[in-house]
């Protein structure tokens, strides 16, 4: 496979790469230009450069920011709390379930180790209308707010993710060597300490896989937080808030279109500073 | 080894009988209400939990500890996992033959808001599109996603900068890139096309399916890299002395080697394909006017079965028919996953 490239071939090849990356990339781009004009700047020409000035830009941020409709700051640091407090306990609570799971083959754990593969078949639109329902039920009953408050988001977010969580934890904990534990267990470890100190410790690879695929996946979700906490109410995660500004500023593109960078900006970092992880752990996620 | 320590036994007891008695105070205020803490039994429950395991967990047994730190180690994710997920999918497929309107039921109908639904034509032709739709992207998707991954195995100028750039719209929500295309359509290609693409109910739809593979083929790009660097290369290197050109190379090599990973993608494209919510919600909210479809007018030209759900039970309140849509939801993408993955299986033995 060693053969030299012609050229020509090359050539060709590097075109169509560019033609798509300009592709893939345009929206981006007409987002990054037109967020530096004004509402008629944008309709009269949303390709050109032309009408763009530092001061709009501000003007358009601080429109935006300081909208009550969208409070920025608010909803970004809500997702924010949602999405890391979820991680941390599906890590941890997945963590636990996948090493009983697989250290201990009795009838039990494989059947629930079975229920959790097959609910990875189950789509969230099946489950939406009652969850809400059970969770209006239980949060009434117990006198916890489980609906429109973030522990209740919290909550639901564990019970999702926690199907895939296992599934790729067991994947992990499978390849650690029993011998571990029974030399810890000889040295006086006690069994929850053989957990903590031994096999946590070597699921790292794998707690950072299912962290960046559980991570994009609740940081963008639109229909559970907006079904749980409203359209409209008080706690509100980033995507429910665009959804909602857009919904009360039709066809204002300057204020939207800002909005949509504010989105967007948060995630295009994390994936810079920590590209080749999110690349490879979604990859992993998927062919395992 | 430890031998049972009368202390440690009392401090177990203290809190188990701390923890049943925290745990029957809340449950009796909840029943009889009333009380000056009744506003905080929420409070009491958590704390009545949290001390019953403490008291489990300090128990000092030898022959049960082991089980017990099984039990604890599984509550957490079962117990969040059965209220969210168990409960409701059961509670789901049973009010979905009553007539529940998303608070309470009054009879048990059957089956029927299946056959309303079927009677509901604007349903059918959603059903119609979802599957128009999942077909078109199951193929479209995955060749471009193929494509794009031969460009990022070939000899190309930074690649790493490319493989980025494919993979970038799929980071983004589905809310936020239906909006950010609306304009696209809307205020910049409208310039091309004349009147915008969204107006029309085909070419919205087309567009719809333009923004799903130009979001997702980057993502199923990285996956056909990563199966396509694990062919060896000496065998692609026999090839080349054998004399086989690339595309004889590709066809009789490449592909059968990386049967899995096509299996691996097909299911992904269907089942996100038909799940499909976000960008038909920002990008259409799934209008589009169908002239004669089964002899009716329609207005939800663009709208496909997760929107459909979700505005059947949301926005005209129909919740005991959302959910037997849901329903059938669910039974038509289990059925399609089970026989996906049973012909995948098959054909792999195969090779």
């Amino acid at each position: 496979m060693k053969t030299k490239m012609k050229t020509s071939t090359f050539v060709t090849i590097m075109v169509i790469a560019v033609v798509v990356a300009l592709y893939t990339l345009a929206p981006f781009f007409l987002v990054c230009i037109n967020v530096f004009k004004n509402a008629n700047g944008i309709v009269a020409d949303p390709v050109s450069l032309a009408g763009t000035s530092f001061n709009q830009f501000l003007t358009n941020l601080q429109n935006v920011v300081n909208n009550s409709n969208f409070s920025f700051w608010y909803a970004f640091g809500t997702s924010a709390l949602i999405t890391i407090i979820s991680l941390i306990l599906l890590a941890l609570f997945g963590g636990m379930a996948a090493w009983v799971i697989c250290r201990n083959k009795t009838v039990w754990s494989n059947v629930i180790y079975m229920v959790f593969i097959a609910s990875m078949i189950i789509p969230f639109q099946v489950v939406m209308l009652p969850l809400i329902s059970t969770f209006r039920d239980v949060g009434n009953f117990v006198g916890l707010s489980m609906l429109q408050s973030i522990p209740g988001i919290v909550f639901a977010y564990c019970g999702f993710g926690g199907a895939m969580t296992v599934f790729i934890l067991t994947g992990m904990v499978k390849t650690v060597p029993y011998d571990l534990e029974e030399a810890a267990s000889i040295d006086g470890c006690s069994y929850e300490g053989i957990y903590f100190r031994i096999i946590f410790p070597l699921l790292r690879p794998s707690v950072v896989t299912v962290t960046i695929l559980n991570g994009m996946w609740i940081w963008n979700d639109y229909l559970l937080p907006s079904l749980m906490l409203g359209q409209n109410g008080k706690v509100k995660t980033l995507p429910v808030a665009v959804q909602a500004f857009v919904g009360s500023y039709v066809k204002q593109w300057d204020l939207i279109l800002t909005a949509a960078l504010l989105a967007m900006i948060p995630m295009i970092i994390i994936f810079l500073i920590a590209q080749r992880q999110i690349m490879s752990g979604m990859v992993e996620g998927a062919v395992k | 080894m430890d031998s049972v320590n009368p202390a440690k036994k009392a401090l177990s007891l203290l809190f188990l009988i701390a923890g049943v008695a925290l745990l029957g105070w809340s449950l009796a205020m909840d029943c009889m209400g009333g009380g000056a803490l009744y506003q905080y039994r929420g409070a009491v429950l958590i704390f009545g939990v949290i001390a019953f395991f403490a008291g489990l967990y300090l128990f000092p047994t030898l022959t049960h500890h082991r089980d017990i730190v099984n039990v604890i180690f599984l509550f957490p994710l079962l117990f969040t996992f059965g209220v969210t997920v168990i409960i409701p999918l059961l509670l789901g497929i049973f009010y979905s033959m009553t007539d529940w309107t998303g608070i309470r039921y009054t009879q048990f109908v059957g089956l029927a808001n299946y056959a309303q639904m079927f009677h509901e034509v604007s349903f059918l032709w959603s059903l119609l599109i979802t599957v128009l739709f999942v077909v078109f992207n199951m193929v479209l998707v995955n060749l471009v996603g193929f494509a794009l991954a031969l460009l990022c195995t070939s000899r190309l100028k930074g690649v790493g900068f490319f493989r980025a750039a494919y993979f970038l719209p799929n980071l983004i929500g589905g809310i936020v890139l239906g909006y950010v295309w609306q304009f696209v359509f809307n205020n910049v290609l409208v310039k091309v096309t004349g009147a915008s693409l969204l107006t029309k109910t085909p070419s919205a739809f087309a567009a719809i399916i333009v923004v799903y593979i130009w979001q997702y083929a980057g993502y199923i790009m990285l996956i056909y890299v990563n199966g396509l660097v694990t062919v060896p290369g000496d065998v692609l290197e026999a090839a080349a002395i054998d004399g086989a050109n690339a595309f004889t190379t590709l066809l009789r090599i490449k592909i059968p080697m990386i049967a899995s990973t096509i299996t691996i993608c097909t299911f992904l494209t269907l089942t996100s394909a038909f799940k499909q919510f976000d960008v038909n919600m920002a990008l259409t909210n799934g209008t589009g006017s169908v002239m004669d479809f089964m002899g009716q007018y329609l207005s939800n030209g663009t709208q496909m079965l997760a929107l459909n759900i979700y505005n059947t039970a949301i926005s005209k309140n129909s919740y005991a028919l959302g959910q037997a849509k849901a329903v059938l939801f669910f039974i038509i993408l289990a059925c399609v996953s089970l026989v996906q993955v049973r012909i995948s299986n098959s054909k792999e033995v195969e090779l």
